[in-house]
């Protein structure tokens, strides 16, 4: 690796590196990039992209930071880390908002040639953080990286703006060389991200590698790293997002139930790159209309599904509001329908970018009338295609409207996903009928789970009529009858609850009984499931009980309940979940820790919190 | 036509679209002649039953689809345009209808109408317009006259009215036809073309509510003067009209003018020729909003141009292509593909 006498490789257990800069700097990019390299070379990892919503806000200021923070490993990765080892500051904002999300001592890369008097005012500093002390305690190294990157690209030819732009490739090469990565794998994705530009490909690849050797010159990295692969990770793996494993979800259901998925939507942070990858997917069956509004979005989905589609749409939270007439529609039309609501913080517009469950209680009861839908969380980025996968196994199954509720921290964030194969996914029996049965009836069901059947235009003898009105049981025609109305609401509600039966039970983390049970649901596993193991192994009697079922709860939500001294709730909203539960199960009290600042929980602060609450009597 | 299971051509009836149960429109509502024209231009279109589907948004038009024996889908007020394109594009096989009001498409579900016709989605679209909120029992609607007194325009309607066929033109639609529901031989005419038209085909019927809104289009569809105040467009014909034959519709100084043949010498020739099919729109648009006292009404298929592909089948095509030239040909190809790591 290096001719240096005096250079060592010391071996880590796992590391947490940020990359920031400007929101067009390109860190988003230099981020995928080295996560893939990593991922290659065998690591867990977990990744969390953190962005403005501005698509490049004024340059050099705070507001218009960019940050990519990836986690890897030898052990298991469950979040991207509360706080990283190295940062990488591509300018002075970059390091003012990122230097609370560091730990003491760790390798700051700075570029210098960011840190002119008039750049660090602009980001919000007295005093030159290079020489106020400011970064005392922590390893600086200071390196020329604009000017390097321009003058390596101006010498292949390409105009000033565009070198600029590959400074990111500068400090990731530098990256490269302290982690001991292979720099081919990096350069390899430069050539498949650029195959359109080849001028482009090789600027950014130069770079790296200039980068690359910048660094081995350095004497402060004498010391680099190296971080062996995972020991228990065999078979097939591949770098996954949480947008991209719900969009693959539905695909492999669709394939599994043999219908072809139709997803109308319409673009919202952060749900787009649903639409955007299921846009891409022609070649597999799959169509996409990018409607007018989100309302057309979901009913052009509702018309797919009574055309016999597997239909979906996906949205976020101001985009499930404008929904919820149409989701009512779909209730009592019993049609199979699949919302994804990948939430973000609100009310209203909110924080667009930012992660937060503030919309378990919309998904619940946000519709007007007696309206039961099912709601279901993923909890990781790659379970997102295994929620999405079953959230249309029951849609299918029970013809029911299912919301899945998944947020900005899964959807943008990835993490590996041990690739499955078709044939071991579970069966889905969607619930078509045959030309010409005589016995067919719109709202015939099914004596074990209440589902209707599911007759579709062009099929022959299945003629029908259905819509927003009440029906008649059975036999579907418009009724206004009061007795039939309350059996036709108790019958829909009743439907849901038995869905209970086709989902799994309620797994624990820990011991089946104990002090204190931590509960949590959604996209905070990670820090939930890293802050109890912790606890575990510093002898503390505390388990997880973390629910992807929500609307109904897993059949042995009680037994799991009943079996601990102390209930806490955790979830990054003003207190949603807690409520669901205490109107569920009021036999018993819960404690509350909740956050509600755009922010995923942090590892620590759960610790501190579950320790506080074991010690009180 | 042919059964999937017999083969058997057998040709279909007014029967086969007969309504499944009692039609509850008011007496003397218009809605009946129409349902009574759709039903005879189904069986006049052929094809078969099972693969017609009638959509509604909400209104008393929007009952519709569950008074005739199709598919149907009655859908929220105003979204039936979107409701009907998801339809469509799961499969295009069918014959979708999209029946609506003025209320429904051009109020609430004004955003979806335009969107749709500009997609050019192959749908054929109805409104009943009868210039009123019926269902809600008489509030003004966005088609209402200014000056119209109704329950929430007590001092007379201080907004301008939309002319349906002129958002159709302004979103670049393909095809746009008006007919009265007192003529049935009239909407069955331009009925029939709006299915047979590939795209977005939008259909306004001039209804009357016999409740709320009574004789509001009494001075164009009257006996005494229908002939003088409608003008029956026909391609490739001058455009004559009145109770004599001797009026017509001239283009002069980049305007329309009623002129009447013999007088100022003029004669058939230099009368306008209905040229619906011409993509440039700006005349068709014209007739479009002509209006009483100035001009008559045009009625009949105002604009009928195959001037691009649908959108659904733009989107088979497309499907079609990217199937032929991908590799991947199922989720465990993709799953597999790209950027996989074997450890």
């Amino acid at each position: 690796m290096k001719d240096n006498k005096n250079h060592k490789i010391i071996e880590l257990e796992h590391v947490v590196v940020k990359l920031a800069g400007d929101s067009g700097d390109g860190m988003q990019l230099s981020g995928s990039q080295f996560s893939d390299t990593t991922a290659i070379e065998g690591h867990d990892l977990a990744t969390f992209p953190d962005y403005p919503s501005e698509i490049r806000a004024p340059q050099g200021t705070v507001a218009g930071v960019s940050g990519f923070q990836l986690h890897f490993g030898h052990i298991n990765v469950e979040t991207p880390g509360d706080l990283a080892d190295v940062l990488i500051a591509l300018n002075p904002a970059a390091l003012k908002v990122n230097l609370k999300w560091v730990k003491p001592g760790a390798i700051i890369i700075i570029d210098v040639d960011s840190f002119e008097q008039k750049d660090f005012l602009k980001a919000g500093f007295d005093a030159n953080p290079l020489e106020d002390g400011t970064l005392d305690g922590h390893k600086v190294i200071k390196a020329p990286i604009t000017s390097l990157s321009m003058t390596t690209c101006l010498e292949l030819g390409l105009d000033p703006k565009s070198s600029e732009r590959t400074k990111n490739q500068f400090a990731l090469g530098m990256l490269y060389y302290m982690f001991n990565k292979d720099i081919d794998t990096g350069a390899n994705f430069l050539e498949e991200k650029f195959a359109k530009k080849p001028i482009v490909a090789e600027a950014n690849k130069a770079v790296l590698h200039a980068g690359y050797h910048f660094a081995e010159t350095l004497e402060e990295f004498d010391i680099t790293y190296r971080i062996k692969p995972h020991p228990e990770m065999k078979g097939r793996y591949r770098n996954i997002t949480g947008n991209t494993a719900a969009a693959w979800g539905l695909m492999a259901a669709a394939e599994k139930a043999g219908l072809e998925l139709f997803l109308g939507s319409y673009p919202i942070t952060p749900a787009t790159e649903i639409l955007q990858e299921l846009s891409h997917r022609k070649h597999l069956g799959v169509k996409t209309l990018q409607a007018e509004d989100e309302i057309a979005g979901i009913n052009s989905a509702i018309g797919a599904a009574f055309a016999g589609k597997l239909a979906a749409t996906s949205t976020s939270g101001p985009g499930l509001a404008l929904k919820s007439e149409a989701i009512g529609l779909a209730v009592i039309t019993e049609l199979p329908l699949v919302i994804i609501d990948v939430q973000r913080g609100g009310p209203s517009t909110g924080l667009p970018t930012k992660p937060e469950q503030g919309d378990l209680m919309q998904a619940i009861f946000g519709r007007n009338g007696e309206s039961p839908v099912v709601v279901m969380a993923a909890s990781t980025p790659a379970n997102c295609f295994d929620y999405a996968f079953m959230a249309a196994k029951i849609a299918v199954e029970h013809m029911v409207p299912v919301i899945l509720l998944t947020d900005g921290y899964l959807a943008n964030g990835s993490e590996l996903w041990k690739v499955p194969k078709m044939a071991d996914l579970p069966v889905i029996t969607p619930r078509l009928v045959k030309d010409n049965d005589q016995n067919y009836k719109p709202y015939l069901r099914d004596p074990e789970t209440l589902a209707r059947t599911w007759a579709v235009p062009g099929q022959e003898g299945l003629r029908h009529r259905i819509g927003g009105l009440e029906k008649e049981d059975i036999i579907g025609t418009v009724s206004h009858d009061p007795l039939n109305h309350q059996k036709m609401v108790e019958l829909r509600q009743e439907k849901v609850y038995k869905v209970a039966n086709s989902i799994p039970e309620l797994e624990l983390f820990g011991e089946p009984a104990g002090d204190l049970l931590v509960v949590g649901w959604g996209g905070t596993y990670g820090h939930l499931v890293s802050a109890v193991k912790d606890l575990q192994t510093e002898g503390h009697s505390i388990s997880l009980a973390h629910f992807n079922y929500i609307y109904p709860f897993p059949r042995n939500t009680e037994e799991i309940l009943k079996r601990f001294n102390k209930i806490v709730v955790c979830e990054l909203n003003n207190g949603q979940f807690i409520y669901w539960l205490r109107a569920q199960f009021p036999q018993y009290k819960y404690l509350t820790y909740h956050k509600i600042q755009g922010l995923p929980f942090l590892i620590n602060e759960l610790k501190e919190k579950f320790t506080e609450i074991l010690k009180e009597h | 036509m042919t059964t999937e299971e017999s083969n058997q051509v057998y040709p279909l009836t007014k029967e086969d679209f007969k309504s499944p149960g009692p039609v509850k429109w008011c007496a003397g509502c218009g809605d009946y002649a129409i349902l009574a024209s759709v039903q005879s231009v189904l069986v006049e279109l052929g094809g078969r039953k099972e693969d017609v589907v009638f959509v509604s948004g909400i209104g008393c038009s929007s009952r519709f689809p569950y008074y005739i024996n199709t598919y149907g889908f009655h859908g929220l007020h105003g979204r039936g345009a979107a409701i009907a394109t998801g339809i469509k594009i799961a499969n295009p096989k069918l014959q979708v209808w999209h029946i609506t009001g003025d209320g429904d498409s051009m109020a609430i579900g004004g955003n979806h109408f335009i969107h749709t016709i500009r997609r050019n989605i192959d749908l054929n679209i109805i409104i009943f317009n009868n210039r009123i909120y019926g269902l809600t029992k008489g509030q003004y609607s966005p088609t209402s006259p200014r000056g119209q007194v109704t329950k929430t325009s007590p001092e007379g309607v201080i907004e301008n009215p939309f002319t349906p066929g002129e958002l159709v033109m302004g979103s670049q639609g393909t095809f746009f036809a008006r007919a009265v529901d007192t003529d049935p031989k009239m909407m069955k005419e331009v009925l029939k073309a709006a299915a047979l038209h590939k795209g977005t085909s939008v259909v306004e019927i001039l209804q009357n509510c016999v409740i709320f809104n009574n004789q509001i289009h009494a001075a164009i569809t009257n006996k005494e003067t229908k002939d003088d105040h409608q003008i029956y467009l026909e391609a490739d014909k001058p455009m004559i009209f009145g109770k004599n034959r001797d009026k017509g519709l001239m283009y002069k100084n980049n305007k329309l003018r009623v002129v009447t043949i013999g007088q100022e010498g003029i004669t058939e020739d230099d009368l306008l020729v209905h040229d619906p099919v011409n993509p440039d729109n700006m005349i068709q648009y014209s007739l479009v909003r002509m209006g009483l006292p100035e001009f008559p009404m045009a009625m009949g298929v105002i604009r009928s141009c195959d001037c691009n592909d649908p959108y659904d089948v733009l989107l088979e095509r497309q499907m079609e292509e990217a199937k032929r030239t991908s590799k991947i040909r199922n989720m465990d190809d993709l799953m597999n593909s790209g950027n996989v790591l074997d450890l």
